[in-house]
């Protein structure tokens, strides 16, 4: 689509976001059925009610209630006093009852903002209102079968509708916005979001204008990467500006997105006006919540991701590595950043030690175990405790450890067992650094020796060969020795 | 007409060995298929019955005891779910279905000693007042055949006035426990709403509907209430009930302050039900109450907001019925939609066809403010109608239906006359207030109801008010 620059520019993209989260609760929404539908066989987690049966009544899960609180305060919002459910009718063979429990008319959350980074400006994107719904089952259509089927596992499953202002201007803006997202439901413990198995499911809506008056929008839904929510806003900017260019309307419609070709297809014809004849759900009393509970949950709140940048800013880390201890803490059950925040309540050099640690090489590792055992989980690659930290640590801050062999000693951790003693080990493994002056002067004597020349050059003044000269005394030593010490000796002998 | 002392005394007998469980389970069975004339029942559970009967019987021997209704026989109306044969609510819809769990009132009285027998039959779904909606057949009166029970509940309640058990089960979304009570001669109890647990019994509207017992006398009524009473974990809209148990006594009715509700007594009363009532209020008053008028200006607008609410919640609460997973399913459909729409078509009846239309209508977008709305706009108006009166009384009163049982064929050709019969009783499902139906002698041969209603979660001074007039007038 060759678009020239200028032209694009004269449109304003105009994008809002829904995002369905799957809360991480034990039991459905409204069944006390457990809610982990991935490794489990059809319809092996379902009960009367996820079934509908004739007499079942909802039973309202609180857990859900307290991470939607969770939620709200994450979102930058205070939950609503007063929330309740309405019910949502239509038929379609995933909806046992013939309609969804949702919230309506008074969702649990109105009002909130996340707010984004994009290109170093940080922009604040608004929240519509944010409500909790149960989820559907799941159909399946058999290859060349006459028949469908249908799975009622999911059915049941709480989520949490979050809808945004439509704030959004750009593909990276959206991205960024669906990533935000995502850390503040992973960090307030709201979601389990694993985007493979769907936990967070992105539903884009965009509209390109020359005017202040927004086009029409068209709405891309199941986006469940950063990147295809990114490709599909960018994707819609292109076509409903070739296609106004071209002197066509932009029809109102849903899309669905082709991760392979990287483009969007029309899903549905002409949008129909369904009536869902919303009324108050009966059978679920109106949810109040008490002042207390609600002052409990807040103030018992995870650390969020904002308070994060500022700590690890703190402890000098880069902003890249930053985002990406955000991204990947709790990656295999890793918990990078709880390892960090003991450190940091040890010493803040500890702490900023363990996150470039974690960040240069820990991350290597796994990924290297990842690829070698063909993408399982790499279950062996534990991290190690705070007293291995500490321990690696005090040995270079007490120059008996250069940083390199401490890598080497940290990255070795995995082998042994949990906790193991490292000091103990690096003893075994002849790493320590040599400080004993005698010992490092032995060597230095015999550098100078074999080197001559470069010995004179330090002597006229040539301070680079002093480095090539230790360099000298390190590969001596295998390594071993204190390359501070060793460089005060050589200009101790030299009389420089 | 088998005859049944009380449920307490029935107990003790079956407890001290006087009278076997199975004895009792069979003496109904037998009853039951004497009376087959009257179509009270849609199905026998003498299978689980004689088995149940048969396991306490055996538990007695060995010295245990085995509850407050020990070996008591009774019927439940076919919209309880129940792990024995079929529950159908007396629809073609569900005609097939054998339900995989069961109602929790049914799992306390069984819990007691109490046996199920059989289901009975009802307008289907319990739409009605009369059993004619019934998609089977319907029940007769057993005062005359020729005339209706009144439904919905009609067949628990031809039951019990037949003795064929000493008391059945029922379910009151409009009046459905009173209306038939009041026809047949016998107690009929909508407790206050949120009080008896509603899980596995099959929804018409959910937010008026509850489950109430049916039997002779108001003692009874109560023993089954207070096994039945209290907070459930499968709905959310039970209450922690009172501790003290209802019925064990008769309330003292001197100086209680009755309201006589004056809209009762207007135009469309029938002069027989007028005299019964009025003699019994005079009776209440004879026994030291202080009797007087009220009026309660928005009542008469109950019926119209019950036929907004009511068919509003029937649309959403049959919308599961679409022959996928259980019940009905129409034969040789070309795909999923003429699979929905022809089971649905064959599987509902004219009256339930009717109340998803008009549900459908009333929420639809453009007329959800100008009815379903404006409705919950006038029940809490009612609500707060019967809070500012039970300021002043301690209970009202009035007839339960302004007629007695009327003939079969006589008011099912017009919907609107069907729905009118319900004019006195669904006020109490609209504001949750509990209310009872106790015999009040008869117009021509015909029972009439005296209808006594309690302020919101008063059940147990209601039944004991209730205990106190039945004393008086027998």
């Amino acid at each position: 689509m060759p678009i020239a620059e200028e032209i694009k520019k004269a449109y304003k993209p105009t994008i809002g976001i829904e995002c369905h989260v799957q809360l991480k609760t034990k039991t459905k929404l409204f069944a006390a059925v457990g809610n982990d539908a991935r490794q489990a066989p059809p319809n092996t987690l379902i009960s009367h009610i996820c079934v509908g049966m004739p007499g079942a009544l909802p039973v309202l899960n609180e857990a859900a209630i307290e991470l939607a609180v969770r939620a709200a305060f994450a979102l930058g919002s205070t939950p609503q006093k007063f929330s309740h459910f309405d019910r949502k009718h239509y038929f379609y063979p995933d909806l046992p009852k013939g309609y969804q429990i949702t919230q309506y008319a008074n969702p649990i959350i109105k009002g909130g903002h996340v707010d984004i980074n994009v290109d170093g400006e940080t922009r604040r994107i608004g929240i519509t209102r944010a409500h909790l719904e149960e989820d559907a089952g799941k159909n399946i259509h058999p290859a060349g079968a006459d028949y469908s089927l249908v799975d009622l596992n999911r059915a049941g499953t709480p989520l949490l509708e979050i809808v945004s202002e439509p704030d959004i201007h750009s593909p990276a803006e959206a991205k960024a916005f669906a990533r935000e997202l995502y850390l503040l439901m992973k960090y307030a413990g709201v979601s389990d979001v694993d985007l493979y198995h769907g936990n967070m499911r992105f539903d884009v809506n965009t509209s390109v204008s020359k005017t202040n008056e927004h086009g029409t929008r068209t709405e891309v839904k199941n986006l469940n990467s950063f990147r295809s929510v990114e490709g599909a806003v960018a994707y819609e900017i292109e076509r409903q500006i070739e296609l106004l260019e071209k002197g066509e309307k932009i029809t109102q419609e849903t899309r669905g997105w082709d991760e392979a070709k990287q483009k969007t297809v029309s899903q549905r014809g002409k949008e129909e006006a369904e009536d869902y004849r919303y009324f108050p759900e009966p059978d679920v009393p109106p949810t109040e919540l008490n002042d207390d509970y609600v002052k409990n949950i807040q103030e018992n709140l995870p650390i969020m991701p904002e308070t994060w940048r500022e700590k690890m800013h703190d402890l000098s880390i880069n902003s890249s590595s930053i985002e990406a201890l955000l991204d990947r803490d709790k990656e295999y059950g890793l918990d990078y950043l709880q390892r960090i925040e003991e450190g940091l309540a040890i010493d803040k050099d500890l702490a900023g030690f363990i996150a470039k640690y974690i960040v240069n090489d820990y991350f290597n590792l796994t990924d290297e175990i990842k690829r070698r055992t063909a993408g399982a989980q790499p279950a062996a690659a534990y991290l190690p405790t705070i007293k291995q930290f500490s321990e690696v640590y005090n040995l270079i801050k007490e120059g008996n450890l250069n940083s390199t062999s401490a890598s080497v000693l940290l990255f070795n951790s995995w082998t042994q067992t949990p906790g193991a003693d490292l000091v103990e080990y690096a003893k075994s493994k002849d790493m320590l650094q040599v400080s004993d002056e005698g010992e490092i002067e032995n060597i230095v004597r015999k550098v100078l020796a074999d080197n001559p020349k470069a010995a004179e050059d330090v002597k006229s003044g040539e301070a680079k060969a002093i480095g090539f000269l230790v360099g000298q005394v390190m590969k001596e030593s295998q390594g071993k020795a204190n390359p501070g010490l060793a460089q005060q000796i050589v200009k101790k002998i030299l009389g420089v | 007409m088998a005859d049944w002392p009380t449920l307490s005394d029935i107990a003790s007998q079956v407890q001290d060995g006087k009278v076997t469980a199975r004895e009792l389970v069979e003496k109904s069975l037998v009853a039951i298929e004497e009376n087959k004339e009257f179509d009270a029942v849609i199905s026998m559970t003498s299978e689980r019955a004689r088995s149940r009967a048969d396991e306490i019987d055996v538990r007695i021997k060995n010295g245990e005891q085995v509850g407050r209704l020990a070996g008591v026989p009774f019927i439940a109306k076919d919209n309880f779910l129940t792990l024995t044969g079929k529950t159908t609510a007396a629809s073609n819809m569900l005609k097939p279905f054998e339900a995989p769990y069961q109602a929790t009132a049914i799992n306390k009285l069984e819990a007691e000693g109490a046996i199920c027998v059989a289901k009975a039959n009802l307008d289907a779904f319990a739409h009605g007042s009369s059993t004619e909606n019934s998609d089977f057949f319907t029940t007769k009166n057993p005062h005359d055949k020729e005339r209706v029970p009144g439904g919905s509940s009609g067949g628990s309640a031809a039951a019990v006035a037949l003795g064929v058990v000493p008391f059945a089960l029922g379910t009151d979304t409009g009046g459905s426990v009173r209306l038939p009570a009041s026809f047949t001669g016998v107690v009929g109890y909508k407790p206050s709403y949120g009080l008896v647990s509603r899980s596995g019994v099959v929804a018409m509207a959910s937010s008026t509907d509850v489950v109430g017992p049916l039997a002779r006398s108001v003692e009874d009524t109560a023993l089954v209430l207070d096994i039945m009473a209290g907070r459930d974990d499968l709905d959310s809209t039970t209450f922690e009930r009172d501790k003290e148990p209802y019925g064990k006594d008769s309330l003292d009715l001197s100086g209680k302050k009755i309201g006589v509700i004056r809209e009762y007594f207007g135009e469309g009363l029938e002069a027989g039900v007028r005299q019964n009532i009025e003699a019994a209020i005079d009776m209440l008053n004879s026994a030291g109450a202080q009797v007087s008028e009220v009026s309660l200006p928005s009542v008469p607008l109950a019926l119209a907001v019950y036929y907004i609410i009511c068919p509003a919640e029937v649309s959403s609460n049959l919308a599961r019925y679409d022959g996928q997973r259980f019940g009905y399913n129409a034969p040789d459909t070309k795909n999923l939609d003429e699979s929905y729409e022809l089971s649905r078509e064959q599987g509902f009846g004219a009256e339930a066809k009717r109340r998803i239309m008009m549900g459908t209508y009333v929420l639809s977008s453009g007329y959800y403010d100008a009815y379903y709305k404006k409705a919950q706009t006038v029940r809490t108006k009612i609500r707060q109608e019967f809070d500012k009166a039970f300021e002043e009384f301690d209970f009202l009163v009035g007839p339960t239906a302004p007629m007695p049982a009327f003939k079969i064929g006589e008011r099912s050709k017009d919907p609107l006359q069907m729905y009118l019969t319900d004019i006195m009783t669904v006020a109490a499902n609209i504001s949750g207030n509990p209310a009872i139906s106790v015999p009040a002698g008869t117009s021509d041969n015909l029972p009439v109801g005296l209808q006594i209603i309690g302020n919101y979660k008063d059940d147990r001074r209601l039944l004991a008010a209730a205990r106190a007039y039945q004393e008086l007038a027998s």
